[in-house]
């Protein structure tokens, strides 16, 4: 898994944009996965039907790990940056409306303007954090 | 008769059974084929994502083909999956409308893209690692949960 996989990554790639096909093709929702989240723990119509999207996403993990033998590392960063980035991360999917799976695949696979900007902010979000914390302010992350 | 009665009763019962858990295996088997795509493709891993997004250290651009190719699926299919007037276990098609930009939307997709490159996780993966370790999905699940509620509450 260390450097560039890209098989690995296209064929990955696939398996999510089959999944997000199939939920809309069925249920006529959209696979974004903060979005799920949330409607899982504001306990309400549907709320059970989320957990067993959330537990399939667990259960694949591991099925692909079993099937294949991969043993991914473990990693061990302080609470204090995994509390801070959960936080923010929690907070702004749900005011921004949405994460990498909602806006950055199904929205942007609808050629939604909001999403297309939402992708374009959290990525360039995401690298200029990890050039600050890690190149300037030295951070292990 | 009786028996007539029985076998149209218990196939009835079967059919009505099949139409109420039908959608929840549906949510079900989506997860679990995103969570294989997030493990085979390595975006389970933190690590392996801010080797992405850490453009002046070993980069690592991996997280663009997955990107590409799971934009790419449903750019194909969804065109085929709408041609239907409702999906196949539900009656219609929920797809956000809204096409306007605001504060809300640019602030959050910030704040959202600050704590992915500070932790190295997305709600999908943080997720998934469950399969890998419990110490920093829970912490990190936590949190997240914390926030979305801050973020949800009305006003």
């Amino acid at each position: 898994m260390e450097g560039f996989t890209p098989f690995a990554g296209l064929s990955g790639g696939v398996l999510i944009g089959l999944a997000a096909v199939m939920l809309l093709a069925l249920t006529g929702r959209i696979a974004g996965v903060s979005g799920i989240l949330s409607n899982a723990i504001h306990a309400g119509s549907g709320s059970a039907e989320r957990w067993l999207f959330l537990a399939g996403l667990v259960a694949g993990a591991l099925l692909h790990q079993w099937l294949t033998g991969v043993q991914l590392p473990v990693r061990t960063l302080d609470w204090p940056y995994l509390v801070g980035g959960g936080l923010l991360v929690g907070f702004g999917t749900r005011l921004g409306g949405g994460c990498t799976s909602g806006h950055g695949v199904c929205g942007i696979a609808r050629f939604s303007p909001r999403s297309i900007v939402a992708t374009v902010t959290f990525m360039t979000c995401g690298i200029v954090t990890v050039f600050i914390t890690r190149h300037l302010l030295g951070w292990p992350t | 008769m009786r028996d007539r009665h029985s076998i149209y009763y218990s196939s009835f019962a079967g059919l009505a059974d099949v139409k109420k858990i039908a959608p929840g295996l549906a949510w079900l088997a989506s997860g679990v084929v995103f969570g294989a795509g997030l493990s085979l493709s390595g975006m389970i891993s933190p690590r392996k994502v801010l080797a992405f997004l850490d453009v002046a250290g070993r980069w690592d651009p991996t997280l663009l083909l997955v990107m590409a190719a799971a934009v790419l699926t449903p750019m194909i299919a969804f065109r085929f999956v709408l041609r239907r007037d409702n999906p196949l276990l539900a009656s219609k098609f929920h797809l956000p409308t809204r096409r306007d930009l605001d504060i809300s939307l640019v602030g959050g997709a910030a704040l959202f893209g600050v704590g992915w490159g500070v932790a190295g996780y997305c709600p999908g993966p943080a997720i998934a690692a469950f399969s890998v370790d419990l110490r920093e999905p829970a912490i990190f699940g936590l949190a997240m949960v914390v926030g979305m509620f801050i973020g949800d509450r009305p006003g």
